[in-house]
């Protein structure tokens, strides 16, 4: 569903991203691990049509994706990291605006609106301004933001940082649902027991290049001996990462 | 899906501005306050025929029939507001800003005044002291003016009638000998006194057998006409006032649109929009035209208040109007983009920026007229929207001009809009690293 074939940008004498590949099939979760400044943000930004990479290509569904007004767009779904919401409007009209950007109106864009709300537990507060909201409410009405026009592929990048276990748990059963349903979900996180809970393969990446690709079980079996002790996807990143200090 | 993104756009804006209380206040109700204010400070609305009445005082240390004759002359004035004090009282007076200006005439000042007005350059004149208070230049210039009138009146009531006259013309004519004066000029003078010597006689001898002497006097009247939209228009102080404070609060509610495009991008908001499968210049363009309606509506509200409470009338070319407003919305629109294109963090961009509007807004006239700034800023006040905008509002209300003198400071506004844009769209940073 996604391809991601050997994307390279730089900002300056940053290279943030450098030879790039892998690829996130229907029905997966794919977790996107790395350190801080490792280049996951601007990762996903590139796949997301926010950024021109300089070299490489993003093919969702076998077609390469370019340009701002790309078509392709709409079977992208982002959940950025900030919670980016008006906190002025209600949750309802918030959802119709960014609905709207994704070409929804009339009867279509009300039934995305109460399919999407339905899904993350907000519907009866849909009438609200979104600054009466907890942390973890906006947090979900983030993801369903991104939900709003059915895409086939959901980016979502840290999309559970600040929030309350239960919270976080209901967004982990969300996801998992929309696994069920055949979505293809990108995953970037710091938090490894969740890329425990819910990845099916887990991406490492580190000063912009992937340094590991795969699943869970192929991870500990490769990396597990030379981290020793007890192995956790934890002591498996910092093997491939290292321990020193990235900020 | 254009349409019904960049509707959304619009319809977004405007929610947002409208669940701000502060901001509505701040684009409706403070332009409206501050305008009237100033609109009734300055000239309000049908009030300009009221005299000045400026205060001054005046300090008569000659005594003499030619200074009281001044100082009569300037109590009845109805432009002066006249008191008399000693010369250290009327300094002190000036000091503390009671009074505008303190004019003193000194000791033999008539004297000094009749012998000079025979003799010119050939005596010392007289020397009347003017202390004023620096802050009020102007009134000083009228001041100056208005005592012109009566002390030319005085000295020449007394000499043509007074008992002054015939001595200051006999001592002139004793020393037209000794003056270096050359022959032929020296003749006609002579002929001149004496002629005057004459009309002092005949004057007697009329007023003897119940004659009346000759009085000189300014030798004109002043009728003075405001010329506005039509004869009998007064001037409306309110348009003016209105049309500056208007585009001020227009360009600062555009500002705080440039501002919350950066906040936007603080806050990952921007990253949505981004997402989304639509182009850049859509989600500019959007922007553009919901600060325009904003900016608009905050025109058309704070004229509306001044057409319904203090008689504001667009006497001129209504559709002439129309098109300034929407030309400089436009432009302010545009400005606001512009702010979000240059600026790196809100904090730093609305500091630079509300610096650009208040300059801005005064270099266009909208706090005080043009007229009063140095020529070379006069000069520059070419390149700055703002004085296109209030020329053009200028024009269409309460000059009454038709739809000629709105077709320049439209395309002028336009250009601005035109420049500001492209500029936006150039420097515009649509990736930044994460």
């Amino acid at each position: 569903m996604l391809e991601i074939r050997r994307l390279q940008k730089t900002f300056g004498p940053l290279v943030a991203v450098d030879d790039v590949s892998f690829t996130v099939e229907p029905g997966q979760l794919v977790g996107l691990l790395g350190p801080n400044g490792a280049g996951k943000t601007t990762t996903v930004s590139i796949i997301a049509g926010l950024v021109t990479p300089e070299r490489g290509d993003v093919l969702v569904g076998g077609k390469p994706m370019s340009g701002d007004t790309d078509p392709l767009k709409r079977k992208i779904g982002l959940v950025p990291q900030d919670l980016a919401l008006y906190d002025e409007l209600t949750a309802r009209d918030n959802l119709r605006f960014f609905g709207a950007l994704f070409g929804l109106s009339g009867a279509a864009l009300d039934r995305a609106m109460t399919s999407v709300l339905t899904l993350v537990g907000l519907a009866d507060r849909a009438g609200e301004r979104v600054k009466a909201f907890s942390g973890g409410m906006k947090r979900r009405l983030n993801l369903a933001a991104g939900l709003l026009h059915d895409p086939e592929i959901l980016l979502l990048d840290e999309p559970t940082v600040g929030v309350d276990p239960q919270s976080r748990n209901a967004i982990f059963d969300n996801l998992e649902e929309l696994k069920r349903r055949g979505k293809a979900l990108l995953y970037t996180t710091h938090y490894m027991e969740e890329a425990e809970r819910l990845a099916d393969r887990v991406v490492v990446i580190d000063r912009g290049k992937v340094v590991a690709d795969d699943t869970l079980a192929g991870l500990y079996a490769g990396v597990g001996e030379k981290a020793g002790g007890r192995v956790s996807l934890e002591s498996v990143f910092l093997t491939l990462t290292g321990r020193s200090l990235r900020d | 899906m254009g349409i019904t993104a960049f509707l959304a756009m619009v319809r977004k804006d405007l929610l947002l501005f409208l669940s701000d209380r502060r901001a509505v206040i701040v684009a409706f109700a403070v332009p409206i306050a501050i305008g009237s204010f100033i609109g009734s400070v300055t000239n309000g609305a049908g009030r300009s025929n009221e005299p000045l009445r400026i205060k001054i005082a005046l300090v008569d240390l000659d005594d003499s029939a030619i200074s009281r004759s001044i100082v009569t002359g300037a109590q009845g004035d109805k432009n002066l507001n006249v008191t008399l004090a000693g010369a250290d009282d009327a300094r002190d007076r000036v000091r503390k800003g009671e009074v505008t200006a303190a004019v003193i005439f000194p000791k033999d000042f008539g004297d000094g005044a009749g012998r000079a007005f025979f003799r010119g350059a050939l005596v010392q004149k007289p020397e009347m002291e003017v202390l004023f208070d620096p802050s009020r230049a102007v009134e000083v210039g009228m001041v100056r003016g208005i005592l012109t009138q009566h002390v030319m009146e005085s000295v020449s009531r007394e000499l043509f009638s007074g008992q002054s006259g015939s001595r200051f013309a006999d001592e002139a004519l004793k020393n037209l000998e000794s003056s270096p004066m050359p022959p032929d000029r020296k003749r006609l003078l002579k002929e001149m006194l004496t002629g005057v010597q004459r009309y002092y006689r005949d004057s007697s001898s009329a007023s003897a057998t119940g004659g009346t002497g000759g009085v000189f006097s300014m030798p004109y009247t002043v009728r003075e006409e405001e010329v506005t939209s039509g004869s009998r228009v007064p001037y409306n102080g309110y348009a003016h006032s209105f049309a500056g404070m208007g585009i001020q609060f227009l360009l600062f509610a555009a500002l705080n649109m440039g501002i919350e495009m950066l906040v936007e991008r603080q806050n990952g908001l921007w990253r949505r929009l981004r997402s989304a499968p639509v182009s850049r210049y859509m989600l500019l363009g959007a922007r553009a035209a919901s600060t325009t309606v904003i900016s608009l509506a905050t025109l058309l509200v704070s004229f509306g208040f001044a057409m319904i409470v203090f008689r504001v009338r667009i006497e001129g070319s209504l559709v002439g109007f129309a098109m300034v407003a929407v030309a400089c919305s436009m432009m302010a629109a545009t400005f606001g983009l512009l702010v979000a294109a240059l600026g790196r963090t809100p904090g730093t961009a609305r500091g630079v920026s509300t610096l650009a509007v208040l300059v801005m807004v005064m270099l266009g006239g909208a706090w005080v007229p043009t007229f009063l700034f140095p020529k070379w800023v006069q000069a520059i006040t070419v390149v700055v929207p703002a004085r296109w905008a209030v020329d053009g509002l200028d024009a269409t209300t309460w000059r009454g001009l038709g739809l000629s003198s709105a077709v320049f400071p439209t395309l002028a506004l336009l250009a601005f809009a035109a420049l500001f844009a492209l500029i936006t769209i150039t420097r515009f940073r649509w990736e930044e690293a994460n």
